[in-house]
């Protein structure tokens, strides 16, 4: 068990306190703001000026055809395209109140407050319960029994509990494919991160693992903000509360997702969504 | 039969392909080639174990050479070989591992230095093995050791050709081997593993430790242990910086000089007096070299193929 | 259902957990680098101290008196220890030549041909033989080979060539191509392989034959990592050591005959440094002797390594 001591939590340390006696608070999901967002590969232009606003607690699909940016928008938010060389970016990416892109931003705390999923399921090849309580140890946490406890939250958040509880020093690459992506999903959840981000979370998997992780990015609505990259347009209108619709590198379109689905401002939406291109 | 084209009068293809007689001869001789390395060998091996199996008793691994040679034992050059590769592997994994950590993992590959230390790479692996020695007593002997020696206010200790020389050389001759398979071997850990670790907030360093270096450590055992063999069996780097012809005494310091089972063959081979009385321990010194550096190789091949088919396994 | 866990708490001040964690990270990249350096330092090192030790050839009056570079070309001969010392390297070079050409007349055939079946012909059950048999005799110690050439294949070619010595250069050849034919044989067929299957495709089904197609479209297409190939068993083969001084004779002679005892210069070096004393004009002649090998080798190296970035960028380009 482990008792509620007010502590000032990680993040909160790190950004200028707007309260400067905060409580020990559940972490608050964050909203992202992109303004003017521009990003190069070498010269070629990728994403070509994206500006939107994805507010807390809901759940945002990104749509569009092979190649337009999604992704790439998505691994802006925790920074992941540093990971490739002649990368340049310009324009504003916020976390709340953090500038994501500043020089002086520490992209190792920036990727502990925005969680990533991937497209396909990257288990370490360690035991399940390594797997969920990687972050925390990397965080310091040791205490044997606060690990557990942790572990055991994240997989019933993840839906993965009662399937894997008897099993839990069983190598995760064990798993079915479903499993792995929902363990992905607990070992994100485990280091409690604001700001969920899903790079098509269910394309390498079969209709039933899909329909359990879309289940579950509804059930995890109400403590995060989710980003969810699909090309499946049914799979957007099922999770998603707002759609931002992409195209060569530009936002064409975002919205309620039952109005860009059902009333479309633009003709290039509209031309997208009833299969006339993609 | 002839036919009209361009309005230019052409003989007809024939209808069939030409029979490659030629190609048929071609492909068995070079069938032929490769039978022919494998026999060879075979042939070396064989005629090794052939000879050499009756001479390698017990008394014979644990005893000291005797009467000029010529009867006992080769311990005192088992013990050598193995203390200079265990010095030598100490020296050498932590810098190969860490400059192909380096090299694969922070490197821009298209910087300057990084340039400039691939081709160093491709070209320590190239520099012959009697110039490492030239280098190791050149270097480490008459200039570390000597200025050792001096500053320390000692005689000649230091300064002369020793364990600890011969190891350094050693070290530094395998650097590239134990490089290049250990980036092999970081090159093949996917790439997912490192981002799903940078997404979880670990640092670069923590994704290195803890996701990448376990999934490569077939690979950089398999790099380590490819050194340990070829550092056992090199007898060139070593003939100036610390092999001895004989001792009658087992090393203890890394300042002593030490007999090494390599520069035994070759001793045994072309210096002995009485070729046929030291031949049965000339091809027993071989088997137990052979045994070491061949039984190390295979079981660096083992493991590589085992980390391949994992991978292969894998995606 | 257990309570949801507390707020992470990890325990210490986390910003500045976070600062020192940062530190370690610049150090341990640091030291990283600093290992990555530690082959450049080893090339230079090397560089410096094999040609310090011979530059009293080019500085030193007195060492010039015996030894001096004009007389290494124009001295016949090699006897280092006589009265009157005298350093031609003509004998030394003529006996690296030849020993050298009769490798590479044995090994690059067989390596080339051998890498051709492996990659082209080869079932994959032949090759599971074959790949693991090179690898052996890669394994096998150039000390092993020498004792092999001087033990066995002395005797043995003798017998068939009716050499009037048993250990000559063409028997210290034949042993010392053992020495490179891995190498070269590794090397040709990892070009061969890199070779895309869809030329070979195209080749078989414009109705020629395998070996056609091996030998006009594979071994072209791979052509510079052959040449890579055969530069590298090259450089091996001029700077190997323990086999040719042990199997060649060692005597400087310098004649055209491959069945005359021949000596090296990587086996001159290996043969007198330990005799001679330190600072010498003898000394310094041998330094000089391992300086032309390194500056041979890297030159040959250095062709090779190009050859493979060509035939990387080939075909990645093509």
């Amino acid at each position: 068990m482990v008792t509620d001591v007010p502590t000032i939590r990680t993040r909160v340390a790190e950004v200028p306190p707007q309260d400067p006696a905060a409580p020990a608070v559940p972490p608050t999901p964050a909203h992202l703001i992109a303004e003017d967002f521009h990003l190069f590969y070498g010269t070629n232009e990728a994403l070509k000026g994206v500006s939107l606003e994805i507010p807390a607690r809901t759940v945002t699909a990104i749509i569009g055809p092979s190649g337009c940016g999604k992704s790439t928008l998505l691994r802006s938010f925790n920074r992941m395209n540093d990971l490739i060389p002649n990368v340049r970016m310009t324009g504003r990416l916020r976390l709340t109140d953090l500038d994501v892109l500043a020089r002086s931003t520490d992209v190792v705390d920036l990727r502990r407050r925005v969680g990533m999923v991937f497209q396909r399921p990257n288990p370490f090849p360690k035991s399940i319960f390594e797997n969920v309580v990687f972050g925390l140890r990397l965080l310091g946490v040791k205490d044997r029994g606060e690990l557990e406890v942790r572990a055991e939250d994240s997989l019933r958040r993840a839906a993965l509990w009662d399937e894997v509880k008897d099993r839990l020093d069983h190598s995760a690459m064990a798993l079915s494919g479903g499993q792995q992506q929902r363990l992905c999903i607990a070992r994100s959840m485990a280091i409690e991160p604001e700001v969920l981000l899903m790079d098509e979370p269910a394309s390498a998997l079969d209709p039933t693992a899909t329909a359990r992780v879309e289940e579950l990015i509804l059930d995890l609505k109400s403590r995060y903000t989710i980003v969810v990259v699909t090309h499946n347009m049914q799979q957007a209108a099922r999770v998603s509360d707002r759609t931002a619709f992409m195209l060569q590198g530009e936002l064409i379109e975002y919205g309620d997702t039952r109005q860009l689905f059902t009333s479309p401002h633009k003709r290039l939406t509209e031309d997208y969504i009833t299969g006339r291109f993609g | 039969m002839s036919a009209t084209i361009l309005g230019q009068k052409v003989a007809a293809l024939p209808r069939k392909q030409p029979r490659d007689f030629a190609g048929g001869a071609f492909t068995a001789l070079s069938g032929a080639a490769a039978a022919l390395i494998v026999l060879m060998t075979a042939v070396i091996i064989g005629d090794v174990v052939l000879h050499g199996w009756q001479t390698v008793t017990w008394e014979f691994l644990s005893g000291v050479p005797r009467e000029g040679m010529t009867k006992g034992g080769i311990w005192p050059a088992i013990y050598g070989s193995v203390l200079l590769v265990v010095l030598m592997t100490v020296a050498l994994v932590p810098f190969g591992v860490g400059a192909a950590i380096y090299l694969n993992e922070y490197a821009n590959p298209d910087a300057p230095f990084t340039r400039i230390v691939r081709f160093a790479v491709h070209n320590l692996a190239g520099v012959p093995s009697i110039v490492f020695g030239l280098f190791g007593l050149g270097f480490f002997v008459q200039f570390v050791g000597v200025q050792m020696d001096r500053a320390l206010g000692l005689d000649v200790t230091w300064g002369q050709p020793a364990l600890i020389w011969a190891s350094l050389t050693l070290a530094l001759l395998n650097l590239p081997v134990v490089i290049v398979t250990t980036e092999e071997a970081l090159r093949a850990v996917p790439r997912e593993m490192r981002e799903a670790s940078l997404a979880l907030g670990a640092t670069r360093w923590q994704t290195i430790r803890n996701v990448l270096l376990p999934q490569a450590m077939p690979g950089i055992l398999t790099g380590a242990i490819l050194s340990v063999s070829r550092g056992a069996g090199e007898v060139a780097p070593i003939l100036f910086t610390g092999a001895a012809y004989f001792l009658p005494y087992l090393p203890t310091s890394p300042t002593d000089q030490f007999m090494e089972l390599g520069y035994h063959v070759f001793v045994l081979a072309t210096q002995s007096p009485d070729v046929d009385a030291t031949k049965p321990l000339l091809y027993g010194t071989v088997l137990v070299l052979l045994l070491l550096t061949l039984l190390l190789n295979l079981t660096a091949m083992l493991l590589r193929a085992r980390l391949r088919a994992n991978l292969a396994g894998r995606s | 259902m257990i309570p949801s866990a507390g707020p992470l708490q990890p325990g210490v001040n986390v910003a500045r957990r976070r600062r020192l964690q940062r530190l370690r990270e610049a150090f341990i990249a640091w030291v990283l680098r600093a290992c990555a350096f530690s082959a450049v330092a080893g090339l230079l090192l090397i560089m410096v101290f094999v040609f310090r030790e011979a530059l009293p050839i080019f500085t030193s009056a007195e060492t010039q008196r015996e030894a001096n570079f004009l007389g290494f070309f124009t001295v016949p001969n090699w006897q280092p220890v006589s009265d009157v010392p005298k350093y031609g390297l003509v004998p030394l070079l003529v006996g690296t030549f030849k020993i050298v050409f009769v490798a590479m007349a044995f090994a690059v055939p067989v390596a080339v041909l051998a890498a051709l079946f492996a990659s082209e012909f080869a079932s994959p059950r032949l090759r599971e033989i074959l790949k693991p048999a090179i690898e052996l005799l890669a394994g096998i110690p150039s000390v092993v080979l020498g004792f092999f050439g001087l033990m066995v294949l002395a005797s043995w070619l003798q017998s068939v060539t009716g050499a009037p010595v048993r250990l000559n250069a063409f028997n210290a050849g034949i042993a010392l191509s053992l020495g490179i034919l891995p190498t070269t044989f590794s090397v040709c067929e990892d070009a061969l392989r890199a070779v895309p299957k869809s030329y070979r495709e195209a080749s078989l089904a414009l109705g020629a034959s395998r070996w056609q197609t091996a030998w006009r479209v594979t071994l072209p297409a791979a052509s510079a990592g052959v040449a890579a190939a055969i530069l590298l068993g090259l450089a091996r083969a001029t700077g190997e050591t323990m086999i040719v001084l042990m199997a060649s004779g060692n005597a400087a002679l310098g004649t055209a005959n491959v069945f005359d005892s021949a000596r090296t210069l990587s086996a001159t070096i290996a043969a007198e440094l330990a005799e001679v004393v330190v600072g010498s004009p003898h000394y310094s002649v041998l330094f000089f002797l391992g300086a032309l090998l390194f500056l041979i080798t890297f030159v040959v190296n250095v062709a090779a390594g190009l050859l493979v970035d060509r035939l990387r960028r080939r075909l990645a380009g093509a």
